[in-house]
């Protein structure tokens, strides 16, 4: 029997991965929050998720029946995975950022972070002790 | 690794407020210089933002290999504007910079204005210093991942 280390540590590879680009999103967010003109946008999470564990995502593709028909502009989502957030109270300059709000998104997601990183750091010390055989 | 972008990304906001502050305190300082000629009076100054989009503009949005998320986008300050609002005509005949009618042209700075422009500015800076230590913090922590 042989350890697969990708099966081991399962979601959480990803989980960690997704949680530092939208870092990212939130922090580009939070910088622009006074740019005229600027949507505010985030990541569905749990569908960028479902793409990079290579899981069908909940909306059903488009059906192509030749190489030149584009694919569906679903499918582009749920691996690109960028989307506009609605917004709460859009000011007049046309700029969609709530800093209160992309601010508790941020730390929300700080803590997640610590959370994957938890769950994977478990997952590691697990298969040391095993390699170790203490 | 995307949490480098993080630190891009703030510090793009911290310079685009910091230059937000500069020309407000510019603004506040020379809100009573005077001239006698209209065309040499110091005019309000405001920075112009935009996004800066770095990789989102060079790549196809039907690109469906690329699996890595083109977050990033920072401010950058497109320029420098002055503002066009009319200036304060004073009638001051005995100052030495009045013109022959006895007018001295004061500069179009709105103090309450540039005051609510300053404070916003900080607050902004302030969230971006934020999440900066909070991206430090998330990157520190994945350095002790394994230990």
């Amino acid at each position: 029997m042989s350890i697969s280390i990708d099966k081991q540590f399962g979601v959480h590879q990803h989980a960690l991965q997704l949680r530092s680009d939208r870092a990212a999103v939130l922090a580009s967010n939070i910088a622009n929050a006074d740019t005229p003109g600027f949507k505010a946008r985030d990541i569905d999470f749990s569908q960028v998720l479902k793409a990079k564990m290579g899981e069908q995502s909940d909306t059903l593709p488009m059906v192509t029946s030749a190489g030149t028909h584009l694919q569906s502009l679903a499918s582009a989502e749920a691996i690109n995975g960028l989307k506009y957030r609605n917004p709460t109270q859009p000011s007049i300059d046309g700029n969609t950022v709530d800093v209160d709000r992309e601010r508790a998104e941020f730390s929300r997601n700080a803590m997640e972070f610590q959370a994957a990183f938890e769950f994977l750091n478990g997952k590691i010390k697990s298969l040391l002790s095993a390699l170790r055989g203490e | 690794m995307s949490l480098g972008n993080v630190f891009d990304i703030a510090g793009s906001g911290m310079s685009a407020q910091s230059v937000r502050l500069n020309t407000t305190s510019s603004n506040i300082a020379n809100a009573e210089s005077v001239a006698s000629n209209t065309d040499e009076t110091y005019r309000a100054r405001h920075p112009v933002f935009a996004a800066q989009l770095q990789s989102a503009m060079n790549k196809s949005p039907f690109d469906f290999a690329a699996d890595q998320l083109n977050a990033g986008a920072g401010v950058n300050v497109l320029g420098i504007v002055e503002s066009d609002a009319p200036l304060q005509l004073r009638y001051e005949p005995h100052h030495p910079q009045a013109d022959e009618n006895g007018y001295v042209s004061y500069p179009n700075v709105n103090i309450v204005e540039e005051m609510a422009n300053m404070i916003s500015a900080s607050r902004s800076f302030q969230n971006n210093v934020d999440v900066m230590n909070s991206a430090k913090q998330m990157m520190q922590q994945a350095l002790t991942l394994g230990r």
